[in-house]
């Protein structure tokens, strides 16, 4: 037991620099993020003896994430209108340059709807499987494509903005003489 | 025959999570839909985008707020050690065991039984404590373990010797089977350390931390400390403080710190 608990207490402390990660891409936030993971730890860590030693730890702090952002966010509701699946995308502001990129897709993100911007950043950007995303987030595996699906589509045509035709098209056009 | 490709198939290719038969057969669907194909490539992109966005925030030293209360507390690792994590000391002691993480506290205010703590030795093995979390926390990191690597040791020790304002040279571990990875600064207590990071065949890896801020300590011989799963050997010489810390027998670790410790003491 004793051994065990050590290496959980390891593997929280080591699964730190992956929370932030996310939690930054979740809230596109610093400050909020950082709250968001400290609190994170701090559940974990009082739960920790509760962790079921050899299951995956990431899908367990992943999920205890999950569902305090989600009570953050039920104690304050935005003061716009929440966005769902079958909300057509707004119009993108024009974008100037290149160095904006990152920003442009900071803020994409935030137009998804937080479900769906869940599964993909844990998909995209934590690499995990689909059957862990539906594991940390406890919703079946047809609910996590469907989320996946309808996000990066929506994030495709949000960032089909004219900076990005600048970029080389996958094929390559026909000269027409 | 080849069952139809769906929409799962097409997220699947695009996360890696296809057998590499039926990744061909996705591949063949798509040469013949160049739309999907161009979706698919939109959506590769994606995730591109996302690791480049957000992968530097790996590689950001983790604040101490961060970190669980319980393990900013020194004790704390030790009770984890003894499997003390919820039992208080037994007996007279009180709360003995609660050690305030910064000093500050009003001396008045604690109570008549409190141990006060040997500031200089808090002060010490406090260089134990930081390695050890530094440990902790950098070595399971698979994609980048480190800032600069091995094979731009030159760079590093500029690099490293510029930030910490002296020559800091990674020591030479390959004769005892562990070669160097690289490095990284991070912040110390009061100023920028270095922390360099080996691995063994194994894959077992081990770090040494290199502080330049222990002028207002006294030198030491050897000690050895026990922060949770991690061992470390450490000591200070001048303003250098040195911990070599890993996961590994402590029998072991002190073979390696002698050698490290031999080479540091050899100008050059």
């Amino acid at each position: 037991m004793t051994a065990d608990l050590q290496e959980a207490s390891a593997a929280l402390i080591a699964s730190i620099p992956r929370l932030r990660r996310y939690a930054l891409a979740l809230t596109g936030n610093r400050s909020e993020a950082d709250d968001l993971v400290q609190d994170t730890v701090e559940r974990g860590w009082r739960k920790l003896s509760l962790w079921r030693y050899g299951s995956d730890m990431r899908a367990w702090l992943f999920g205890i994430m999950h569902n305090l952002h989600i009570d953050h966010f039920r104690r304050r509701p935005p003061p716009t209108d929440p966005l769902d699946d079958d909300t057509p995308a707004p119009p993108v502001r024009p974008t100037q340059t290149n160095g904006l990129e990152m920003r442009d897709l900071a803020n994409a993100l935030q137009q998804l709807s937080i479900e769906q911007r869940e599964v993909l950043l844990l998909i995209g950007l934590e690499e995990m499987s689909y059957e862990e995303v539906a594991a940390s987030l406890a919703i079946p595996l047809g609910t996590v494509m469907s989320r996946l699906s309808r996000g990066r589509e929506k994030l495709r045509v949000l960032m089909d903005s004219p900076a990005t035709e600048r970029r080389p098209l996958a094929s390559p056009l026909k000269v027409i003489k | 025959m080849i069952s139809p490709i769906s929409e799962y198939d097409l997220h699947a290719y695009v996360d890696n999570q296809l057998t590499t038969e039926r990744r061909h057969e996705v591949e063949s669907y798509l040469a013949e839909r160049p739309e999907e194909m161009q979706r698919v490539q939109a959506y590769i992109a994606q995730n591109a985008a996302l690791r480049t966005a957000y992968n530097p925030v790996l590689n950001e030293p983790v604040p101490r707020k961060m970190l669980p209360r319980a393990a900013n507390d020194r004790r704390f690792w030790q009770h984890l050690a003894a499997g003390l994590l919820i039992a208080f000391v037994s007996g007279s002691g009180g709360w003995m065991l609660h050690v305030p993480s910064t000093p500050s506290t009003p001396s008045a205010a604690l109570p008549s039984q409190l141990t006060v703590p040997d500031l200089a030795e808090q002060a010490r093995s406090s260089l134990a404590h930081q390695a050890a979390i530094a440990h902790v926390v950098y070595s399971p990191e698979i994609t980048r373990p480190v800032e600069i690597g091995a094979e731009q040791e030159d760079q590093l020790v500029t690099w490293l010797s510029k930030r910490l304002g002296s020559k800091i040279n990674p020591p030479k571990l390959g004769k005892l089977g562990y070669e160097l990875i690289g490095g990284r600064l991070l912040p110390g207590q009061s100023g920028p350390v270095a922390q360099f990071m080996y691995h063994n065949i194994a894959g077992q890896r081990l770090t040494v931390y290199v502080s330049t801020d222990q002028s207002q300590n006294k030198d030491t011989g050897f000690r050895f400390a026990q922060e949770g799963p991690v061992n470390v050997f450490y000591w200070i010489d001048g303003k250098f403080g040195y911990a070599l810390s890993a996961g590994i027998d402590k029998g072991e670790l002190a073979r390696i710190a002698t050698a490290v410790y031999q080479q540091l003491q050899k100008p050059g």
